[in-house]
């Protein structure tokens, strides 16, 4: 099998030598590259004639891991997937697993699960558009709204107490309940952040200069989408509705009303356009969520004593706590054997967690389906002939995150 | 669609009478010898009813315990006309892992391919650049066999005697 | 109106009319302390916390850092936040050698202080296998309250260092014992 030398020197090969070719190395750090990707791209020019990618600079073997640790301790994982938006990552896999062990969890917990998955939609949103403008040249929009993305990180320190990689919930619902401060915060989040966004909206989505450097860069068609696995934001700028919320409704999405945003020709501009406004649906499904949960009793995980951890308190007082305790944390629980495919929408597209199990506490094989290393692949194909500005452009608008190309 | 309904589509196109089965979490399950492989998908992409245009999934497990079926490569495609999944699994040797590439039908396969051949040394005839995609290009073992070990041996500052292994 | 905002302190010294005697060290410490430009090797999740600091909130710019250098040239600190995989190792190395001296490194994360939570053949266990680190941070990500505490260490090994620190045996050897050259 060939070497990357040898297949970049192949590649040189096939230069027509009267048509000097320049190589030029975008990475692996680069300012621009939103990770650490290479793309040694040929140029004539300044337009792009092809590019190579070299991916694999943050491998962490996160499969081989998994087949090491038990479930729980698999959550901490999926965190480093998708870094923007850590609990979407965390929920699809107590889902999946969920689905394995045949636990069905109350509403509330539904509701509470998807109130945290949106923020966290919201949250990779924003970094991806402002850093879009930021490659774009209009640090502004960065600056004032990360502001909200601080505030998001409150949110979730509220929840389960971190920032970023937050590990949150358990399998069959939360670790504790949501305490009053949770519901002060988001709705002042809901209060405040629409004229925000409307701010940084105005300051981009009219912009002569963006629209200029945005509008058909980049562009793929659906076809050429699906072939390539395409899925989420990026597949439903090219005009798709396929967004699994709505198609393959998972954790009482039913239960909501929201829209599907879709663009038109699948460029940049139709990205940004659809990741702002599908900011706004979250926030339309934050609203509900919140009253549906504030409604109700105040339960927060699943009757399943077998696998979810009793109460600290009554560990140390109850017989049958402390034994399921011991039994949950030294892994003699009874988990079936079979193999289960459970994907959820993530903020970058169709996140999924293939599990088998052999009955054991670790899985026998736990393989993510990652969107980002799927669509990735069609990066050349995107900016085939285009100037060397839009290959940063392009990339930013994919929102490629290193940790979820790599695992 | 039902399991009987593709049965008898693939039974009057390809001529091969194939056995799907349901598990227990509602999906259709479909094993498959390699030969047969490019065939059968070939044969789900372009039925003008089924239109199994997506692969979802291409992944690869090691079974050492099976004698002649150590590899195994898992296809998760699915319809979004029929909203359906189907999940197809191929059985090779560890001596002589070759699967045909299915890149000729779903681009995607270009880089779920390489990462399988990169965990798992299964050798897909057809691709257009095998090579390493995740690891590092001189590494010569397979690391998600399960008889690889998963911390490095030659690291000097952790001892597994303090780490409980 | 007296002011609250403590611009630097001035070092020990013999004040006089117009004129202030100190040691060299201590004025070109007192400059280059305050006036660091750091280079973001930023990898995974503790990028994004570095995001956090640079930006609005936590604002790393009040201790000069205001110009983000990508390029090692012109650089004076070498922030590695996140993991570092083996075959991330070499390109590192490149980074670090071509920084201009004098020059300072901070391991930002567990990951690239000792390789983390990721115990595998892929990860490098800590950074300080291939480079010389001076400040490690640890957290998994670190708060931006974290980070800043390390880049205000870094001041202080910058305000305290010798300026033929450079030259010194000391440092010779211990670029030898990296294969630096």
């Amino acid at each position: 099998m060939k070497t990357n030398q040898e297949f970049i020197a192949g590649l040189e090969a096939f230069e027509k030598p009267e048509i000097p070719y320049t190589t030029l190395n975008l990475g692996p750090t680069h300012p621009a590259t939103h990770g650490i990707f290479q793309n040694v791209l040929q140029l004539d020019g300044e337009r792009i004639v092809t590019g190579e990618q070299t991916v694999g600079y943050i491998h962490r073997a996160f499969e081989k891991i998994a087949e090491r640790r038990p479930f729980y301790q698999i959550t901490p994982l999926t965190d480093r997937l998708n870094y923007c938006s850590a609990p979407i990552n965390n929920m699809g896999w107590h889902l999946t697993v969920e689905k394995l062990l045949g636990i069905a969890v109350p509403k509330r917990v539904d509701y509470m699960r998807v109130m945290v998955m949106e923020l966290a939609r919201v949250a990779d949103h924003i970094i991806c558009n402002s850093i879009l403008g930021v490659d774009t040249g209009a640090l502004t929009g960065f600056t004032y709204v990360y502001q909200w993305r601080e505030f998001i990180y409150e949110i979730y320190e509220e929840i389960c107490g971190a920032r970023l990689t937050t590990n949150m919930g358990r399998v069959g619902g939360f670790e504790r309940d949501f305490n009053p401060i949770v519901f002060e915060k988001t709705r002042k989040f809901l209060k405040e952040f629409p004229p925000v966004w409307r701010e940084f909206e105005s300051l981009l989505t009219r912009n002569r200069i963006f629209m200029d450097r945005t509008i058909d860069t980049g562009a793929i068609t659906t076809e050429r989408a699906l072939n390539y696995g395409f899925t989420g934001p990026n597949l439903r700028a090219c005009g798709l509705d396929y967004d699994l919320r709505a198609v393959e409704p998972y954790c009482s999405y039913e239960d909501f009303q929201f829209d599907v945003p879709v663009g038109t020709t699948g460029d940049t501009y139709d990205r940004f356009l659809v990741r702002n406004e599908e900011i706004w649906q979250s926030l339309r499904i934050i609203e509900q969520a919140m009253l549906k949960i504030e409604s109700m009793d105040p339960i927060y995980h699943a009757d399943a004593d077998h696998y979810y951890l009793p109460p600290k308190q009554e560990v140390y007082r109850n017989m049958e706590a402390l034994i399921y305790h011991f039994k949950i944390i030294m892994g003699e629980i009874e988990a079936p054997v079979g193999e289960v495919y459970h994907a959820v929408e993530g903020a970058n597209g169709e996140l999924g967690y293939y599990l088998i199990s052999d009955g054991g506490r670790s899985p026998y094989r736990l393989h993510f389906r990652r969107p980002c290393f799927i669509y990735y692949q069609a990066y050349p194909e995107m900016v085939r002939g285009q100037l060397l500005s839009d290959a940063i452009v392009v990339m930013s608008s994919l929102n490629v995150i290193a940790g979820e190309l790599d695992a | 669609m039902t399991t009987e309904q593709i049965e008898q589509l693939l039974l009057n196109t390809t001529g091969q009478s194939h056995q799907l089965s349901l598990d227990g979490y509602g999906v259709m399950n479909l094993q498959l010898k390699v030969n047969q492989l490019f065939g059968v998908l070939l044969q789900l992409y372009k039925d003008p009813e089924l239109e199994f245009h997506f692969l979802t999934d291409l992944c690869g497990i090691h079974y050492p315990d099976r004698k002649d079926e150590e590899l195994c490569v898992v296809y998760h495609v699915h319809s979004m006309k029929l909203r359906t999944r189907l999940r197809l699994k191929v059985y090779v040797p560890i001596e002589k892992p070759e699967v045909p590439s299915v890149t000729g039908i779903y681009g995607s396969a270009n880089w779920m391919e390489r990462e399988t051949y990169d965990f798992f040394g299964i050798q897909f005839v057809g691709h257009p650049n095998l090579r390493r995609i995740l690891n590092m290009d001189e590494m010569e073992a397979f690391p998600l066999r399960k008889e690889f070990p998963l911390e490095d041996p030659m690291r000097e500052d952790k001892a597994d005697f303090h780490f409980g292994r | 109106m007296q002011s609250t905002i403590q611009v630097a302190e001035t070092p020990e010294g013999i004040a006089g009319q117009g004129f202030f005697a100190t040691t060299l060290d201590a004025v070109v410490g007192l400059a280059r302390k305050n006036s660091i430009w750091p280079l973001p090797f930023a990898t995974s999740c503790c990028g994004i916390e570095f995001m956090s600091t640079m930006s609005s909130h936590y604002d790393l710019a009040r201790f000069g850092s205001e110009r983000l250098s990508f390029t090692p040239r012109q650089a004076d600190l070498l922030m590695v936040m996140g993991t570092i995989a083996k075959k991330m190792a070499p390109v590192l190395r490149q980074v670090y050698e071509q920084m201009a001296e004098p020059k300072w490194v901070i391991a930002v994360g567990a990951c690239a202080s000792s390789g983390g939570i990721f115990d595998t053949y892929s990860v490098l266990q800590g950074i300080d296998r291939v480079i010389p680190v001076d400040v490690y941070v640890p957290g998994c990500p670190p708060r931006p309250e974290q980070i800043i505490e390390g880049v205000m260490r870094i001041q202080d090994l910058i305000g305290k260092e010798s300026v033929r620190r450079r030259n010194s045996d000391e440092y010779k050897q211990l670029m030898e014992s990296y294969f630096i050259k």
